[in-house]
């Protein structure tokens, strides 16, 4: 047993980090908030030549041929880097989606109940329904969008559209749907674990330098404790994912996405605190990483499902 | 990333999983809480066992008289004894994690000789004399003095919550051999025997209603010189050896233990109905998740300890925040299934361990202590009050 990261996975993540940085800077993140949440196609296929999408087809089918593991420190530096779009569907549907696994192609998340994010970008709909997935594409999704009608988005980085009842739209049936669904739910939480960690460092970095009273407010306790306590929520839920990431067991990423889903929320609330006024404003990015923790914490496995399925696994 | 274990640790679990099956049936009945005598003849004759087994100081050094063994074995190790429903380690606790990995990491060939192998044989019970009534959190205002005469230490003090005072054997004490330095500086390590003249023994009375500890008086107890481990002066550094270990591996067995309790917890709820609750069956699947990754956390620091050769890192305050406020709220959690009725009886089991569970954010360090260290020393934030 050695839980820690390999050389190769540090490197991976070293390298996802580093093309993020290069082409997706706070800078490029705010023009693409002020756009209306664009995923911007250009970025989505040099991802998908990073090999971001066809990182866990095999090799023979002309992927990278990596495990959950791998995709869950890349989707980590994703939540991290506040990268907008419908990244865990697009993944999940490399191999079936013409275009995905390359980055031509961007395949949306629509569940019942909730509204569907980037729709009018998107070249496929993965709807999951229950324990079952499948695939809109063509001229039904051409419909669905069509009758579909957008929402103000709570989240600057992910337009919404409320569809009308999926239910009567056939597909393309994926098989194990329940599997989507839980790979799904766990690249989430990665994402969420990403996030959360840039909250974390945020507030750390805003502790050590705001003077109030002649001394950082670092060295009061009060806000010490808040930072501490954020760290502890990300690395328990850290330690949850990578753990579920290497044994896929479906109770343990039912554990770890509501861990991680905790963790994004709760430290960006704590950032914003630490904040202070500052953290109330648009200008800050605190609540980018609040809104947009809150829509992941809703999607592909909510807290109530989470905690059920957890229930149900005791003796 | 690997939670696999190697065919090597698979053959140590076989066999360790062989053994606790031969011997835990032929054990004696556990003793009364109350009944220290019992409780020490019981926790002494299970460290026997295991040390005629081979299982005795598994991860200390083999020059140290331990089994040497890895981080990962002795994980193994404390996972498989608990969930066999094996003895705690009870009285031996200070002898085996505090001090004897401390003698074991400072003390010399003689004081390694001397004090190290009747703690894994089980002969000698440890407590551990560090607290005062005014130096508790801010352990390093100890006032509890030591006064050179010839070659004793003459020492004078008060010291509390000292586990297992009353069946002890030896005292790791820590005393205050230069007042006029710097409060860091001028502490000593001793080991002290409990039955020296001028030891004085007061229980003191939990809220949960049993003598977990107790004061101690100590009036004049004359201690040799070559009782002291490390320099003179040095015993805060010493400490901070043995408090590392506390932090780091003390736990494990105790969430395997929490996950056992879990698991009848949800037993309970579906058989007298309280799992029809639904805010109660989910907060029960919230404390899954919760000792789930409580355990990937060990596995994690674990790993982390292996890599740098043993030494536990600070990934065991986080580890200790965590855990003792979820164990707080697995109890709390327990009151909810028992009912209104059954959470206020006694006798129904975890209602004792409702009230124990208060200490969990107090002892080994506070959890404000605790978010501190991973303030200052992990996120390096500035040091303040």
């Amino acid at each position: 047993m050695d839980f820690r990261l390999t050389e190769d996975q540090r490197a991976l993540r070293a390298g996802i980090r580093e093309l993020l940085a290069g082409r997706f800077d706070r800078d490029r993140m705010r023009a693409a908030l002020d756009g209306g949440g664009d995923i911007g196609r250009e970025l989505w296929r040099e991802l998908g030549t990073a090999g971001l999408f066809a990182l866990r087809l095999p090799e023979t089918a002309g992927g990278v041929g990596l495990g959950l593991p791998e995709s869950v420190l890349a989707f980590d530096e994703i939540g991290r880097a506040l990268l907008p779009g419908p990244l865990a569907a697009t993944q999940l549907a490399a191999g079936v989606v013409k275009g995905a696994a390359e980055g031509e192609a961007v395949v949306a998340l629509a569940e019942a109940g909730r509204p569907v994010g980037h729709l009018a970008q998107a070249d496929a709909l993965l709807v999951l329904d229950g324990d079952r997935a499948r695939l809109l594409t063509g001229g039904v999704l051409r419909q669905v969008a069509g009758e579909a009608r957008p929402v103000r988005s709570l989240d600057p980085g992910t337009p919404l559209w409320r569809v009308p009842d999926l239910a009567a739209y056939d597909g393309e049936p994926l098989p194990n749907g329940a599997r989507v669904r839980r790979e799904g739910a766990l690249l989430t939480a990665a994402e969420q674990l990403g996030s959360a960690a840039r909250s974390l460092e945020s507030a750390v970095q805003h502790a050590g330098q705001r003077e109030q009273f002649g001394t950082p407010i670092g060295a009061f306790q009060a806000v010490k404790h808040l930072c501490a306590g954020m760290l502890v929520r990300a690395e328990t839920a850290r330690t949850a994912v990578y753990a579920a990431a290497v044994t896929a067991d479906p109770v343990e990423i039912a554990g770890a996405k509501l861990l991680a889903d905790d963790a994004a929320v709760g430290n960006a609330r704590d950032c914003l605190q630490v904040h202070g006024g500052m953290g109330f404003t648009w200008e800050a990015d605190v609540h980018l990483h609040l809104k947009r923790a809150w829509l992941r914490a809703g999607q592909w496995l909510t807290a109530a499902d989470a905690q059920e399925a957890l229930a149900a696994d005791l003796a | 990333m690997d939670l696999a274990y190697t065919d090597e640790e698979e053959e140590f679990r076989a066999r360790l999983r062989e053994w606790l099956t031969s011997v835990l049936p032929g054990l004696p009945e556990k003793p009364d809480p109350g009944d220290w005598p019992g409780r020490r003849a019981y926790d002494t004759g299970w460290q026997r066992l295991l040390h005629d087994a081979g299982y005795a100081g598994l991860n200390w050094p083999a020059d140290a008289g331990g089994r040497g063994a890895t981080p990962t074995q002795h994980l193994i190790f404390l996972e498989e004894t608990e969930r066999a429903g094996a003895p705690y380690v009870g009285a031996n606790f200070v002898g085996l994690l505090h001090a004897g990995p401390t003698i074991a990491a400072e003390g010399t060939a003689a004081q390694r000789a001397r004090w190290l192998p009747p703690v894994l044989r089980g002969d000698e019970i440890w407590c551990q004399g560090f607290s005062e009534p005014d130096a508790g959190s801010d352990l390093a205002s100890l006032r509890t003095r030591a006064v050179r005469d010839g070659d004793d230490y003459v020492v004078s003090g008060q010291k509390i919550w000292t586990s297992h005072a009353e069946v002890a054997d030896w005292c790791e004490l820590l005393v205050r051999t230069d007042p006029a330095a710097p409060k860091h500086r001028g502490i000593s390590w001793l080991a002290m025997r409990m039955d020296a003249p001028g030891v004085t023994v007061r229980p003191l009375r939990t809220l949960a209603g049993s003598t977990e500890f107790a004061e101690m008086f100590l009036d004049e107890v004359r201690v040799p010189v070559s009782h002291r481990v490390g320099a003179e002066n040095d015993g805060w550094r010493v400490t901070m050896v043995t408090l590392s270990f506390e932090r780091g591996t003390a736990f494990v067995g105790e969430v395997v233990a929490c996950r056992r309790t879990l698991d009848a917890l949800a037993a309970e709820a579906r058989h007298n109905g309280r799992w029809d609750d639904t805010v109660l069956r989910r907060r029960l699947g919230r404390l899954n998740a919760e000792f789930r990754a409580l355990w990937r956390l060990t596995q994690w620091n674990v790993s982390e300890a292996q890599s740098t050769g043993g030494v536990p890192g600070t990934g065991g305050s986080v580890f200790k925040l965590r855990y003792s406020h979820a164990r707080q709220e697995l109890y709390e959690a327990a009151a909810e299934v028992l009912g209104a009725g059954d959470a206020l009886d006694l006798d129904r089991e975890w209602v004792l361990d409702r009230l124990s569970s208060l200490s969990y954010t107090i002892a080994a360090g506070t959890s404000q202590i605790q978010r501190n260290i991973v303030a200052e020393r992990i996120l390096g934030l500035p040091k303040g009050r």
